[in-house]
């Protein structure tokens, strides 16, 4: 168990010194700033928005950023070791393949989450303190939620990038892989699901298409957003209708937290099956 | 007789349909240094591979201080053990010495033993450099310096002196030679290791995934039996010289004004000598017996050419090449 932390720990040093921590911050804390400043200039005015529409608007984008962002962060965490030959070297060390990933997992998962949760947390503080906001309770519970939503959907999509990781036996294909994964689950799912509605003039059933909804980690992390602001639901598109299901924000999380489990659990039965 | 090391018998391994290793036997006693060689697919990784304990032999047994490698006694069996990989690149953005405490941590040891390792492999002057400037050199003694880490009792070093100038080398042979007078087995894996010969005890020459041959390099030349060769300075006309040891079965070339190279079979080599010796005509002669690089030449040779004699069997090149990828 002792390797598992001391792997973790280099990888998140890793992420430290090759400023991934840093760049993730700055990234998400000028996005929720910008978003809640600029949010209502098609509307003709500058200045912090209501809290609904900077988390909605937020929630929409960040749907696009953080998976790209965690796919990229850990695509060759495995394959890359073993193109450098470390791999082989570490598996002659006393620890097993498990302490290995799930270290290393443990040290990217600790990068995207502390870049989440300061850049995040670090705008939401800006807004609070300089926009007017009148219910402060409501922001903190909504940038907690989204917060957390985040950092799960993140987790999910480093999961994917592991199971490609051991997968593969080369980095360019990994990132190959990884775009597509990307492509597939934030555009083509969505898109797809679309084309089911209208081409069945909305016969699906209520219950099948809500559930097809939870099979897609970045739709989970909308519908999370939206239901926490009924108002909202109008501008946020096919997720709107996972909002109409009033799933529990308890579930959400839940199958969130299983779609972080699988594809890591996946590429762990992968790693140790693996011959090298 | 103490406990052997390492005690392979009748080891085979295949990936799929091709086999990598067949039918290999070899014993490694305490403080012995074992020249394993053998060409890319020979099945050296594939050996070593297997004693690491990072795969299972198909066939066989395999034991390595008396235990299964790959089995329940794994991690205590790898406290014991130093291996450093070919053509291992080290976390580039790190500095040596970080690298080096990382790999010390693994293995459960303090950081103090980092900064003194790094002395022992002459990187003192360079530790808290970032391993993205270091040389070729620099990168192999940093991982020497690995394998070393917890005074291993058993070291496998993959290609260690690729990369490594004249000097390095020369000190790496004598840290292997301190190595071995402290007791430590050694294994040193290489397709060339030109001057290695007075370092290692034994030598096993793997070719397409059999043992062709092994033993010390005396007994390697008694079975190879390749003819000496003995430079001559000799005023005698060379034609003439040729003509009078004919009848040992020597075979004379001319390789200057004056000079003359011998090729002398083992059984005749006293009775060549004493004649050459006792010929007022001869200027100076040297001696060389066949290196551990004709040696190994000839028993490659001898699988090539029963190779090109049979059709051949799945060869074990491709299966090594795709399991090293």
């Amino acid at each position: 168990m002792r390797n598992l932390f001391i792997v973790a720990g280099k990888e998140f040093r890793d992420g430290l010194r090759n400023r991934w921590v840093l760049a993730i911050t700055l990234v998400f804390g000028l996005l929720a700033i910008g978003l809640a400043y600029f949010g209502a200039a098609a509307s003709g005015q500058v200045g912090f928005t209501r809290v609904s529409t900077t988390i909605v608007s937020l929630s929409s984008l960040a749907v696009f950023l953080i998976p790209l962002i965690a796919l990229m962060l850990a695509y060759d965490s495995i394959v890359g070791e073993d193109e450098q030959g470390t791999l082989l070297l570490l598996l002659t060390y006393p620890m097993s393949r498990v302490e290995i990933l799930a270290g290393k997992f443990l040290g990217h998962a600790a990068i995207l989450g502390v870049s989440t949760l300061v850049g995040f947390g670090v705008a939401g503080a800006i807004i609070a303190a300089l926009g007017s906001v009148e219910q402060l309770g409501e922001l903190v519970a909504a940038l907690a939620l989204f917060i957390l939503s985040a950092m799960l959907l993140g987790w999910a999509f480093i999961g994917f990038a592991y199971l490609i990781s051991v997968s593969v036996a080369e980095k360019s294909r990994a990132a190959g892989i990884a775009l597509v994964v990307w492509f597939a689950f934030v555009i083509v799912f969505d898109l797809a699901l679309l084309g089911v509605l209208v081409s069945t003039g909305g016969q699906v059933s209520e219950g099948l298409f809500h559930t097809l909804l939870l099979l897609n980690p970045t739709d989970i992390f909308r519908i999370v957003n939206l239901t926490f602001f009924e108002a909202a639901r109008t501008q946020a598109g096919l997720a709107s209708i996972g909002a109409d299901a009033a799933f529990h924000p308890a579930l959400l999380l839940g199958t969130l937290l299983a779609w972080v489990a699988v594809p890591l659990g996946l590429a762990l039965w992968i790693f140790r099956r693996r011959e090298l | 007789m103490t406990q052997p090391v390492i005690e392979m018998s009748a080891v085979g391994k295949r990936f799929g349909k091709l086999t990598a290793l067949d039918e290999v036997s070899l014993t490694l006693g305490e403080g012995e240094v074992l020249g394993l060689m053998g060409h890319n697919g020979a099945g050296k990784s594939t050996s070593m591979k297997l004693i690491l304990g990072l795969i299972r032999p198909t066939r066989g047994t395999l034991k390595v201080f008396g235990h299964d490698p790959g089995g329940a006694a794994a991690n205590d069996l790898r406290l014991r053990l130093g291996y450093l990989p070919e053509n291992v690149q080290f976390y580039e953005q790190l500095s040596g010495f970080e690298v080096l405490d990382y790999f010390a941590r693994l293995k459960r040891i303090g950081t103090g033993v980092v900064k003194p390792l790094l002395e022992r492999v002459g990187l003192g002057h360079a530790m808290h450099r970032r391993v993205k400037t270091y040389s070729k050199g620099m990168r192999q003694r940093l991982g020497l310096a690995q394998a070393l880490i917890g005074e291993p009792r058993l070291m496998l070093l993959d290609e260690p002196t690729v990369g490594l100038d004249p000097m390095a080398t020369r000190d790496f042979y004598g840290m292997v030679d301190e190595l071995r007078g402290r007791g430590v087995s050694v294994i040193l894996c290489s397709h060339v290791l030109p001057g290695v010969e007075r370092h290692i005890d034994r030598a096993a020459i793997l070719g397409q995934g059999r043992m062709l041959a092994s033993g010390s390099i005396d007994e390697l030349r008694q079975a190879a039996d390749l003819p000496l060769v003995v430079r001559l300075r000799t005023a005698r006309a060379p034609e003439r010289l040729a003509e009078s040891l004919r009848p040992h079965g020597v075979l004379a070339r001319q390789s200057g004004e004056g000079r003359l190279e011998l090729e002398v079979p083992v059984r005749a080599k006293m009775a060549v000598l004493r004649e050459l010796a006792a010929d007022p005509e001869t200027a100076d002669l040297a001696l060389e017996p066949p290196t551990l690089e004709s040696l190994y030449a000839h028993f490659d040779g001898t699988i090539r050419d029963r190779a090109a004699a049979e059709p051949a069997p799945a060869t074990a090149i491709d299966a090594q090449q795709g399991v090293s990828a």
